[in-house]
């Protein structure tokens, strides 16, 4: 498991290989491992036949992290903390052996794997896109609990570690390199083991400075009043953040300062403390739910049929070069994929590319890459107004506006150019898939790939399977996404398939509350309290009032009696149809939108709803904007739109922006406890309405 | 009196050892404050928005102790916010002080419910860190005459002819004491284990403790103020004692109180206040005291302020059943027992500062719980409680069951 080989002029490689793995992790099995490691090094020393050591690893990463199996299923807290003040002795004793120690990082290290780099006393990294390094514990809830917080403030000091630590970024070599978080870059794996050679060749003696008598944190600590406002000030930047939904964040801070205030060991100790409560806590559990489970299980192709083999595609075409088509456009180009981008006429295609043109061209004034790449990815994009050079595309997606009569069209004069084989995707985020593919001459290669705007930011999409979409072509569009580095969930079928109908739910409850007269700022921040990124009126005005307001006018056109009044809908008419108001596009909704300033809500709404009879009670109001999302999610599970745990909550989080720290729409209600979560629901639905009545298939989990 | 106050409940932490290594050291000096603030809360079912004073004792009051550390743990610790607070400092008597002006708030009639106590994390807040004139100012110690106390201790062991054996076999009894006492559990009333956030204990009891010290193993001890002695403070202490030829240094680690963290509190109110809120009162406070004396001896302090407390609850010595004076040193209390004629089978009779250490702003809550707890054990009534104080200051309390 940990290879144990000497170099000339008594180095010694450590390269550790576990067995039946993909990559090294920390667990119990590890730090067994090192025992007799460690004792044969001592033994070395004594001996006076130790020089240093290289640590390095014979898999493609150096050690990705944690043992997070066994650590969110232990429940003791003593056998938790127990469990990771082990894990430091371990880096400790790796840290104390008098003799330098270099870590030789031949490929991603990341959480206790970097803090295990950390432990070192120089870090060599080994040029690779893969080769990332970081600590991005808090994206999981939880913190470093390797001794890396208390580390990287001491090696960094505390306002320099502060934005690494609580962001839980991963570092690609240069600027873990201009970060200080690695001392080198090597560029093979001979290079990176002879300048780690070197290193400990110029320096014999090595020690800490925390293992320094008088030793003492870079830039210092609260002890001096400028620290101490600057901690303030942190602390306060953290919940302007956070709105204190993300404990981890706030527990990493505490460890850093309490931390600094004492000595190393102590320090130590304390991380561990945090470490075992935010690791019992149930943001944790939620989050490495949703961005571990959830996004492994996705990852993994969970819902991918099984025995098509993997789709490569290398030509894409693109109609429409609007903001949708241009972002698809930029990341299919990015990951090497030929694309024809066609729309009305040239000159629109052209702008198309030029979207891409303005994000690479920023990426190099940043210096996050080349001229030259930026060229590379720019010639792959082929402006065009003939659909003929179609033509060899092994995908074609539709990005026009949403209007059926237009889809229909693009898709049959593509058609023309595209041979039978190649998969048809329409980009839509509300009309029905099998209605659409009932213009295609192949239905059966007819998907829906619901893009997010914009497609760089948006890790998301959203496949729709159409009634006729057969098994290949959902693996091939599945590949497809996952090839252009977005998460793919699946979905049946149906009136806004999943994202759009459950993010509905949010923004009608909100026009609902307004109806009833609650001011409006509350509302708001009713949504923004429980973590949405945007209030629901500000999103309605984002959406546009006019467009909802169109989806219902047509919802009620083909269901007729089988549509559901719902009490936010007086809102919308009212705006749209009374006050001309139809959102932040036509600088007028909810808020006003002057040039040059901030937007504020517009200023006559609370006289047109507002009642001060209304007693706002801030809980319930979050509740409901949260619940009745749960409650559709369900719905849309019993009704078999969404059929994976993973997919419901990755789809909410990457799709709309449901609060993290809940894990998802799901995990909400897991976080909320089952039944407890039943009887809220009922009471809403005794006081609000249908829509907050708990479906069956949720009453049948109760055991 | 008419509005006599009475002490409800009395808790405490345990003390941990003032160092790096102290179990205590992690434990920031809030969270010892909000551990007791926690029990007592519990422990009596205390409607937090009754209490209309938070008195807390700190010698050191800067950084992690700064800027009014009384009010900051009432709100960390979610009492009422209603709930004032506020620290004060009179050195080592403060925790006694906090009891003691909290008594007198009651006593005034102006307040009918008060939590006094003190604090001191002497590990992480250096004794001296605040600072001050007495011992940073030349011109100031020049004309006042300051040494350090123990200077002062040994002075007081020299005048009054206590050798290095007496002295050494008062911390032996001291340390003897305080393990029995421990052994048989007297301290479990009041010790509130301190816990961190995931509940794992941190420190459940008195981690000072040596209970295998003799009086050989104390005559290895180095004096501890010899070379300081030396060096200047003896001349500066010999100005004001010219028939003293010198001074002889016996005091040492193993004679003088601990430098130990912990924290304190005792709920005191109104008779009536404490019935309406269901509260059992346990002992009431008879009287209270504060005098000062000659500065550079220092520590004489509780003799004048013993005889004071006792005249104003109309007493004598022979009253007193049971007697605290803190172990601040050992001649400090020999001293002491020698001016009022003490048994030495009612003072301090589960050990003190020497054997258990002394959080200089908590101790004096501290003692004053441990008398109660006491005076319950032997079924006794009345307790004196005193402390040597900084600048020749001495505070004195009397306690009465009831």
């Amino acid at each position: 498991m940990i290879r144990y080989n000497k170099r000339t002029s008594n180095i010694v490689t450590l390269t550790m290989d576990m067995e039946g793995r993909k990559s090294n992790i920390i667990n119990h099995e590890v730090g067994r491992a090192f025992i007799p490691v460690l004792n044969h090094l001592k033994k070395d020393l004594a001996k006076g036949t130790l020089a240093g050591v290289i640590l390095t690893s014979a898999k493609k990463s150096f050690l990705t992290g944690g043992d997070l199996d066994y650590l969110t299923k232990a429940e003791d807290p003593v056998e938790i903390f127990n469990f990771v003040q082990k894990q430091k002795e371990l880096f400790r004793a790796i840290e104390k052996l008098e003799v330098p120690v270099v870590a030789a990082i031949n490929g991603a290290a990341l959480g206790s794997g970097y803090e295990l780099a950390l432990a070192a006393n120089h870090r060599i990294a080994m040029r690779h896109p893969k080769t990332l390094v970081g600590l991005p514990e808090p994206t999981l809830g939880i913190l470093p609990g390797g001794g890396g917080i208390i580390r990287l403030v001491w090696m960094l000091g505390i306002q320099k570690a502060f934005p690494i630590l609580t962001q839980g970024k991963r570092y690609a070599v240069d600027s873990a390199l201009k970060l200080g978080l690695i001392d080198g870059i090597a560029s093979t794996r001979e290079e990176m083991m002879d300048m780690a050679e070197a290193w400990i060749k110029e320096n014999p003696v090595v020690k800490k400075p925390w293992d320094e008598k008088g030793g003492k944190i870079v830039g210092g600590t609260p002890h001096h009043p400028k620290i101490a406002q600057m901690v303030a000030m942190a602390t306060a930047m953290l919940v302007k953040k956070t709105r204190n939904n993300y404990p981890a964040q706030q527990a990493i801070l505490n460890t850093m300062i309490e931390g600094s205030l004492v000595d190393f060991e102590t320090a130590l100790r304390i991380e561990s403390r945090y470490f075992t409560q935010l690791l019992l806590g149930k943001v944790a559990k939620n989050m490495t739910k949703a961005f571990w489970y959830d996004l492994n299980a996705i990852k993994a192709g969970e819902n991918r049929p099984k025995g098509f083999g993997k789709f490569r595609p290398r030509k894409v075409g693109i109609i429409g070069a609007g903001m949708m088509g241009s972002g698809i456009a930029y990341v299919s180009a990015m990951v090497g994929l030929e694309v024809v981008l066609k729309d009305v006429s040239k000159p629109i295609a052209e702008r198309g590319r030029a979207y891409s043109d303005k994000i690479l061209s920023k990426m190099v004034d940043r210096d996050q890459i080349t001229e030259a790449r930026k060229q590379e990815v720019l010639s792959l994009i082929t402006p065009t107004e003939n659909a003929s050079d179609f033509e060899g595309c092994d995908l074609v997606i539709e990005a026009v506006f949403e209007n059926r009569a237009l889809k229909s069209k693009v898709t049959k004069e593509a058609e023309n150019y595209i041979d039978s084989e190649t998969i048809f995707a329409s980009n839509t985020s509300t009309l029905p898939i099998t209605g659409l593919a009932k213009e295609s001459s192949r239905p059966s290669k007819f998907i829906g790939l619901h893009f997010f705007s914009p497609v760089d930011k948006m890790k998301l999409v959203e496949i729709i399977i159409g009634e006729k979409t057969d098994d290949e072509t959902l693996a091939r569009a599945f590949d497809y996404v996952k090839m252009i580095r977005q998460i793919p969930i699946v979905v049946n079928d149906s009136r806004g398939f999943y994202t759009s109908r459950v993010f509905r739910t949010y923004l009608l409850e909100g026009m609902a509350l307004l109806q009833e007269g609650h001011l409006p700022n509350t509302i708001e921040q009713a949504g923004l309290r429980s973590g949405m990124p945007v209030g629901p009126l500000a999103l309605t005005d984002e959406v546009a009032i006019s467009l909802i307001h169109d989806i219902l006018a047509q919802e009620e056109k083909d269901l007729g009696d089988d549509f559901q009044l719902h009490p936010g809908i007086p809102v919308i008419k009212k705006m749209v149809g009374e006050f001309k108001r139809l959102g932040k596009a036509k600088g007028a909704g909810f808020y006003d939108y002057p040039t040059n300033e901030k937007k504020h809500l517009w200023k006559d709404l609370a006289s047109h709803f507002c009642k001060e009879e209304v007693n706002s009670d801030l809980p319930e109001l979050m509740d409901r904007l949260m619940i009745v999302q749960s409650l559709e999610t369900v719905r849309c599970q019993e009704e078999g739109v969404v059929t994976s745990v993973a997919d419901a909550n990755i789809g909410s989080i990457y799709g709309w922006g449901f609060p993290a720290f809940k894990g998802g729409t799901l995990q909400f209600i897991e976080d909320y406890g089952l039944e407890k979560f039943i009887a809220r629901a009922n009471e809403l639905a005794k006081k609000y309405g249908d829509r907050f009545e708990v479906p069956q298939l949720l009453l049948d989990q109760v055991k | 009196m008419n509005n006599s106050p009475y002490i409800f409940d009395a808790v405490r932490t345990p003390r941990g050892k003032g160092k790096k290594s102290g179990s205590l050291h992690e434990v920031k000096p809030i969270d010892l404050l909000t551990t007791v603030l926690d029990a007592l809360k519990e422990r009596n079912n205390l409607d937090t928005k009754e209490v209309e004073d938070l008195v807390i004792g700190c010698v050191t009051p800067v950084g992690e102790q700064g800027g009014d550390i009384a009010k900051a743990a009432l709100l960390y610790a979610g009492w009422d916010e209603q709930v004032p607070g506020f620290q004060i400092n009179r050195f080592c008597a403060s925790g006694l002080e906090a009891v003691n002006l909290a008594a007198m708030k009651v006593a005034s009639g102006w307040e009918d419910l008060v939590v006094a106590g003190g604090l001191e994390s002497m590990s992480r807040v250096k004794m001296g860190s605040d600072g001050g004139p007495l011992m940073f100012d030349p011109a100031v110690n020049t004309k006042v005459g300051f040494v350090p106390q123990g200077i002062s201790a040994d002075l007081i062991a020299t005048i009054e002819g206590f050798d290095r054996d007496t002295v050494d076999g008062y911390a032996v009894l001291s340390q003897q004491r305080a393990h029995h006492a421990q052994t048989n559990g007297y301290f479990n009333n009041s010790i509130i284990p301190v816990r961190d956030q995931n509940d794992i204990i941190i420190l459940d009891k008195d981690e000072f403790l040596r209970p295998a010290t003799t009086l050989e193993s104390l005559a290895d001890l180095k004096p501890a103020f010899e070379t300081m002695g030396e060096m200047g403070f003896d001349s500066v202490a010999l100005l004001k004692y010219p028939e003293v030829e010198n001074i002889s240094h016996v005091h040492t680690a193993g004679n003088s109180s601990g430098i130990v963290d912990g924290a304190a509190l005792l709920l005191i109110g109104s008779k009536e206040k404490g019935a309406e809120l269901g509260l059992k009162p346990r002992a009431k406070i008879v009287a209270v005291a504060v005098t000062s004396s000659e500065p550079t001896i220092m520590l004489q302090g509780p003799t004048p302020a013993v005889w004071k407390v006792l005249k104003k609850a109309g007493m004598t010595p022979k009253d007193i059943d049971l007697w605290e004076m803190n172990e601040a040193f050992a001649s400090a209390v020999l001293k002491f027992q020698k001016d009022l004629g003490i048994d030495d089978a009612i003072l301090n009779v589960n050990g003190g500062a020497i054997a258990m250490g002394h959080p200089l702003g908590a101790t004096g809550a501290m003692l004053v719980g441990t008398m109660v707890d006491e005076l319950e054990r032997r079924n006794l009534k009345t307790g004196l409680v005193t402390l040597c104080v900084g600048g020749g200051m001495g505070v004195a309390t009397i306690i009465e069951r009831v």
